[in-house]
This record gives C-alpha cells, structure tokens and sequence, in this order.
C-alpha cells in the first residue's frame, strides 16, 4: 500500500495538470480540426514550431503573453499551410500532415541552429511563474493543486470551455461540425465549405502551437531539439478516446497525464527490480487498452479523410 | 392514379398566359464536362405559380441544368435570371437569397445532427456569439403547421425515414423563404402513398403562390401532377408543351428519340422449386430483428419479385442470399442441398449469380479495368490461372468475348470501368453474372439510374435468363418494374415477406397496401384492389 500512497499527496496530481497541459491544447487544437472533416497530422510539428516560436520570442526580448500570441500565429501560419494542401487541393491528408509535421519540426531546429551555432547548454528564459492569486488558496484541494500552475494551464482549462461552447452554442461551431459530417449541406444552405475548414485548420492549429510553446514557457525554461517527444501522436489518439468531444478530451488528458505521473513516481520507489523502460511504457499500454474500450462506439465525423470538390457529387 | 390532372383543378395555374413575367429564366445555358455536352443552349422559362415537369432521361443533362440554376456548377456561358435580376454564376448564397431553394436527390443532410440544426446553418451570421434557437423553433412549426410537413425538430435526422427527411430539405428551402422549389427526382425514394402526399403538398404550396420545378422521368407523374412540361434529350430542350395538350406517348418518344424498345415475355412455365428459405432469422444490434422468421419459394424459370419500402429487411436478404451474412436461425435449401455454411464462396458453388445495388460499390471496382472486373469470379479456374499465375491472354479474349454478347460499350478490354456510364456498368455485371450460367439469380435493385434503353436490356436479360430455366429474385422499389417483369410478387414488410401473388393478380394501389403494413394478408388486399378497380 505504501507504493500507492502518491495519489493522497498534492504534488502528485500538480504534477498530472502540469503534464496534461500540451495534451489539452494539442488535443483540442486537433479536435477541432477533425470536426471540420480534416485530419491534421502536422500536429506534431506545429507543436515543435510553438515551442521555438514562443521561446525565440521571448529570448529575443519580447514578452510572455504576446510570446504565446507569436507562437499561435506561427501555429495557424502552417495550419494555413496545411489547409490549402488538403482543403483547396484537397490532396491526401495522411501526406500532406506528415510531410507539414516533418517541415515544421525541422524548420525549428534550423532556426534555432542559425540563431545559436555554438550554443552546447541551450540558454534560458524566465518562463510563466506558478500563480499565487489571494482567493485560490482558501479553497482546500483544489486550490492547492491549482495553485501551482502556471497561467497557461488555467489557459488550456479555459480553453476546453471555450472550444465546447463554441462548437455546441455558436452558428460558426455548427457550420465546423457540419462541414466536418456532410460538407454538401454546408453548401447547399450558402456557405463556403472551403472557408469554414480552412478557418476551422488554423485556429485548431494555433492551439496546438500554444501547446507546444507551454513546454519552452512554462514547463521548461529553454528549447531542446525533440522536446515534443510524441505528445502530438498522442493527442490524435487521445481525439478518439474523447469521441470527438471537448469535455472527454479533458478527461482523457488528464488521465494519460496521471499514468504518466504514476509512472515517475513508480520507478522512482521501485528501484532497480524492473528495467524502467518498462514504466515509461505503462501510460501508453494503459492509453491503448482505455482507447479500445472508450471508441468502440464513437461516431466519428462522417466526411473525416474526404476533401470537398465544388462541382462534384 | 395520382389525383386528377393539375389542369382540371382550376386555381390559379390555370389562366396564366404570356403576359405574365416569368419568375425564372435560363437563357443559352451551356455546360460541358471535357468532351460530354451536358446542357447545350438551354432555355426555359417558370412562371408564377407553375408547376414544372423537367422530364429526361439519366444522363439527359436535368440534373447539371439545376445544379447550375442553384449555383453549385457554372455554366460555361448562358445566364440565369430570377424576378428579373441576373442570378450570379457558381454561387449557392446568391441562389437563396434571391429565393430559389433546391432539394437534392441525394439529401444534403448531417445524419448526426438535429432537424433544428440541419435547417438553421447558415441562416445565422457565423461572427454571432449565440444562436436563437427559441425562434428558429418557432418558426419552423409555424411553418410545419402551414404545409402540413410534421417532423420532429429535436429528432436526430438518422432516426428519421427516408419520406420525413425529404420534409426535412423541403423546410430547409421553405424556411429560408424560397419563392421557387426545385425537386432533383423527389419521389424515387417514396412508396406510391407518400409520393401522392408529396404532390398534394406541392399543389398546396403552388397555391400558396409558390413556383415548383421537379425533375423526373417518370411519365406518370408529369401527367398526374405538372401544368407543363419540358423534355431534355442529349442535354438541349426537345419538347415542351402544356400537359394538358400532350400524352405520355408522346412524351416518351420525346424523351427517348424513337420508340421505346418493347421486353418480349416469353411464356410462364411451371418449374421444379430450386431455392428454399425457411423460416430465416436475422437479428441485428436493435430490438427487432431484421429478418423475421422468413420463407421464400423459388422455382426454375420464374421471376419472383420482392416489393417494399426500402429499409424493410431487402438488403438483408441480398446479403443472404449472396452469402454475406450468415443467419441466426433458420435453413437454407438450394437444389435440394442445405447450404450449411453460407459464404460468398458457397453461395457461388451453388450457382447463385449476384447483382447488388451498389455498382460501384459492391459489384464493382471501379479503378480496376472491364478485364479485371469481368474475371472476379473465374481467375481462378484451371482454365484462367495455372499454378497461382494468372493466363491473361485468355482472360483478356473471353472479356472481349463478353463485351461483344452483352453490347457493354467501353473504348477497350483495359479500360478503368469508372468511366463507363452507369448503363454499361451493370451490363457488365450481367455478363459476369451470366456467363456462369447460374441456375439462382439474385438481382437487387438492378436499373435504378438507368436510362429506358438501358432498362429494357437488363429486364430482356433476365427474363432470357427465366426461360432458359433460372429463377430470378428480383428486389426492387420500382414497382412498374415488378408488374412488368415479375411472375409472383412478395412484400417485404419488417423483415418477413407476405405470401406471394402472381403479378397480373396485384396492382399498384394493393401493392402500395400491403408496403405500408396495413394489410396482414395479400388475399385481403388483392381483394380491395379488385373492388376499387371496379
């Protein structure tokens, strides 16, 4: 029992936020993308090109806030990019992603190489601090796990909200997710099925870059080749856990952030019993088995995969 | 049948002369798709509270004429013209607003979505930050109420039947105040009731001050419910007349450039029974089960037919029959032998051919050449293939063997068979089909999208195939189709089929009956038909 005992301390589950932060934004940015009828699998890309975006920002003297604005808009740059391929093309999404997520990645390390040839310790920047607001504190657990953030967390729970009401509440969000079921119904009652994808791609897209840009801003303090490490694969699976809906993609976040956190700190108490390439397996064995269980059922979009050509049926 | 001619029903569709300005215009429209002339020099004029019959065969071009009115093509020239104004080309926004609505053939609906959802995009402004659906609600049932088109609003459109969906893309146009109906051949999806509902609803709205325009080819209609017609033929206007003064003769002629070619049927004979279903069950995912405890009989060289609305168990019954699912319970005996295992395999060496509905999508695949299409069935045959190495010599002369005898028009043998039209598709499916002289024939919806010509082929095929002594199931919603072609005639009613009747038995009106349920025994419906007939 005593291995167990983590899931009473606070650190732990600060520790699951902290972590489920870049899954959220990348798993929303990528949901969003997928309502309207387009896979976007330069995700994992776009989310490298946030985090040198955000932090090239900052180190070259801007600050933070418009640092995550820099980001977003390089973000929804390939987004744009990615759209006129697959929607105005309407060429293979599978390729067309791939080849942005191979673009995108290296084109940030080229740039940081140009900007530091020599650097062998990459250089720092004084990233988002935890906050500390009066009112937080009082609340007993909750705020003393939410207190430990950093603003762009709260960004990223905030977001959940936004993306869910926008797409529920909105006519624009009805135009998204019916663009992404049946784009024939979106021209036939006057709107530009082209439009509202291409606008759908790179808003999803900025999000994923803010995603990308949390981990050189707030979770590290400086930029290393590789440091997305998978997350953008396992936000497009973590879209299907949630059956395409905000609400579950944050459920889903936080609990491949939680098996990851478990997974530190079992290997952490465990010691040398079990190769510990072993635990850094766990959460994804455990994503799998939650991802077979949870999608058996999900409705995906309907026109998912399909480009929109004008003129043809 | 369907109501007496709109002519005779006085209002104010009668007296409408040339002094009236037209509410739509087509002038000189021409389209063409690379070397096909879709629409060549079009014209054609709607008057105010007219009902038009836009008659042609498939492939005639009505369909690309309204697609370019409704702005979703662009005519290559040609102009468009509604209340007087100039119609801007290619855009379906323009269309709306100036009050023209369409409802496809294909439905434009999100089956995941609300009725209330599917009618409200794009009538809002996308920047706004909430939708008013309260209001959208109320005006919708308001508009329900006033056209007699009851739907559910918070029902999902995938629970809705295929009728209430039509409702569904008719309130669409309707709620965004549209002044001119288009209908893309609206009742091909209606059982004969709903299609004389659909009618009364449209007459209603012509009353109300609306124009309608429907697309169709079937003659029956344009008779029973058009103030005038117009035939398009190769995609240019060849006749235009009211309806009053002219005939479905006529019209026929018009639409097909000569006569229509006659089926000639040979003689019915008595045949040994060669199929046996016998109380077949298949229980789906859902309550009910698809097919419920059904028999089926079928002799050498007869036709039987299998009616119904669709959704009541047919495409179970193709699968079944094509040994794509197996049933839950039940038997089924062809020549005698149970087939224990049913697989498509099996189903094959029993001699069952298979024509699926779906060209393209089952009995076809359509990147693959006519070579490879005609040689699904038989590559592997000592005959075709020695050693796992396909003899594509021999494949290739009895394709061209096959293309001549069945008149399958292609440019050649390695022709992709996805650009063939879909008249040639399903002679190609026939050939293959024939060619392996099976003695169950299983056909399934086999000219939907066929052209008159193309039609009268695939009927003159089958009852050939009858009188060299196959059976025939033939599944089918065109019930003209099954009256003309078909021997016994079974209704598909929730997944069982009612006891058959010899199809010069049965007319329309009793079969329309026994589609909707409401008869349990055919003897009863025959017998009111026979009555009302009287």
């Amino acid at each position: 029992m005593d291995i167990l005992s983590f899931f009473l301390e606070t650190g732990f589950w600060m520790a699951t936020l902290r972590m489920a932060t870049p899954l959220i934004l990348g798993t929303l940015g990528e949901l969003i993308c997928e309502r309207a009828g387009v896979l976007n699998l330069g995700i994992e890309g776009i989310m490298a090109a946030g985090c040198m975006a955000g932090w090239t920002w900052v180190y070259m003297g801007g600050d933070l806030w418009t640092g995550v604005l820099f980001a977003a808009f390089i973000g929804a740059l390939f987004g744009l990019l990615h759209a006129l391929f697959t929607v105005h093309l309407g060429l293979s999404q599978h390729v067309t992603g791939l080849g942005i997520t191979m673009l995108a990645a290296s084109l940030s390390s080229f740039v940081f190489r140009m900007l530091l040839p020599s650097a062998t310790t990459p250089p720092k920047i004084v990233p988002f601090q935890p906050l500390a607001p009066p009112l937080l504190a009082d609340i007993p657990v909750l705020g003393q796990i939410l207190i430990g953030q950093t603003a762009l967390t709260m960004v990223a729970l905030a977001a959940v909200a936004v993306v869910s009401y926008v797409l529920y509440r909105t006519p624009a969000g009805l135009a998204v997710r019916m663009a992404g079921e049946n784009p024939m119904a979106v021209e036939a009652q006057g709107l530009s099925v082209f439009a509202i994808r291409t606008w759908a791609v790179m808003a999803g897209s900025a999000l994923m870059a803010v995603g990308g840009a949390f981990l050189t801003m707030s979770a590290f303090d400086a930029y290393y080749i590789g440091m997305v490490n998978g997350r953008g694969w396992i936000c497009i699976a973590l879209v299907v856990f949630a059956s395409w809906k905000p609400g579950k993609a944050l459920l889903g976040c936080l609990l491949f952030a939680a098996f990851d956190a478990i997974q530190m700190r079992v290997q952490q108490q465990s010691g040398m019993l079990i190769p510990y390439q072993f635990y850094l397996m766990m959460p994804y064995v455990f994503s799998i088995i939650a991802l077979i269980v949870m999608s058996r059922r999900a409705a995906y979009p309907k026109a998912l995969l399909i480009p929109f050509r004008k003129g043809e049926r | 049948m369907t109501g007496p001619p709109r002519a005779m029903r006085g209002g104010p569709s009668c007296d409408r002369d040339s002094m009236t300005e037209p509410v739509l215009k087509l002038s000189g429209v021409t389209k063409a798709f690379g070397p096909v002339m879709a629409n060549e020099n079009v014209t054609l004029e709607l008057r105010p509270g007219e009902m038009l019959a836009l008659l042609g065969e498939n492939g005639a071009g009505k369909t690309t004429l309204m697609s370019i009115l409704f702005g979703h093509y662009v005519a290559d020239s040609g102009e468009v013209e509604v209340f007087g104004r100039a119609l801007p080309a290619g855009s379906p926004r323009a269309a709306l607003a100036a009050g023209v609505g369409m409802v496809h053939q294909h439905f434009t609906l999100a089956d995941n979505m609300t009725v209330l959802d599917n009618v409200m995009l794009g009538t809002e402004s996308l920047l706004s930050p909430t939708r008013d659906t309260g209001a959208a609600l109320t005006r919708l049932t308001g508009l329900m109420e006033r056209f007699g088109l009851r739907v559910n609003p918070r029902a999902m459109i995938r629970s809705l039947s295929v009728g209430e969906r039509q409702r569904v893309e008719i309130l669409k146009a309707l709620y965004r105040d549209a002044r001119i109906l288009i209908l893309d051949e609206p009742t091909a999806v209606l059982t004969p009731q709903e299609a004389q509902h659909l009618f009364a609803t449209l007459h209603q709205m012509v009353d109300q001050g609306l124009s309608v325009i429907f697309i169709t080819h079937k003659l029956r209609e344009v008779m029973a419910a058009s103030d005038r017609c117009v035939v398009l033929r190769h995609g240019r206007v060849v006749f235009e007349a009211a309806t009053a003064e002219t005939s479905a003769g006529e019209l026929a002629r018009a639409m097909v450039g000569s006569d229509i070619p006659r089926t000639s049927r040979p003689e019915p004979r008595q045949g040994k029974e060669i199929l046996y279903l016998d109380a077949i069950t298949v229980r789906g995912r859902g309550a009910t089960p698809l097919l419920d405890g059904l028999n089926l009989n079928l002799r050498s060289h007869e036709i039987l037919g299998i009616a119904g609305v669709s959704g009541n168990g047919q495409a179970q019954l193709a699968d079944l029959l094509s040994g794509l699912i197996v049933p839950d319970d039940g038997q089924m005996v062809i020549h005698g032998k149970r087939v224990h295992a049913p697989s498509p395999a099996a189903m094959l060496a029993h001699g069952v051919g298979r024509v699926p509905d779906d060209r393209t999508g089952t009995g076809l695949v359509a990147d693959m050449t006519v070579l490879e299409n005609l040689s699904t069935e038989v590559y592997r045959l000592p005959a075709f293939a020695r050693r796992g190495i396909m003899n594509f010599k021999a494949l290739a002369s009895r394709a061209r063997q096959l293309v001549q005898a069945f008149d399958i028009r292609c440019p050649s043998v390695d022709t992709p068979v996805r650009t063939l039209s879909g008249g040639n598709m399903q002679k190609l499916i026939l050939a293959r089909v024939l060619s392996g002289a099976p003695s169950v024939i299983l056909v399934n919806q086999p000219t939907w999208g066929l052209d008159v010509g193309a039609t009268a082929y695939v009927h003159q095929q089958l009852l050939d195939a009858a009188a060299r002594g196959a059976g025939v199931v033939l599944i089918s919603e065109d019930l003209d189709e099954l009256l003309q072609v078909a021997d016994r005639i079974q209704v598909m009613y929730q997944g069982s089929l009612s006891a058959p009747v010899p199809a010069a038995g049965v007319d329309r009106a009793g079969l329309g009956l026994l589609m909707s349920g409401s008869h349990a025994s055919p003897n009863a419906a025959t017998g009111t038909t026979a009555r009302s007939a009287a």
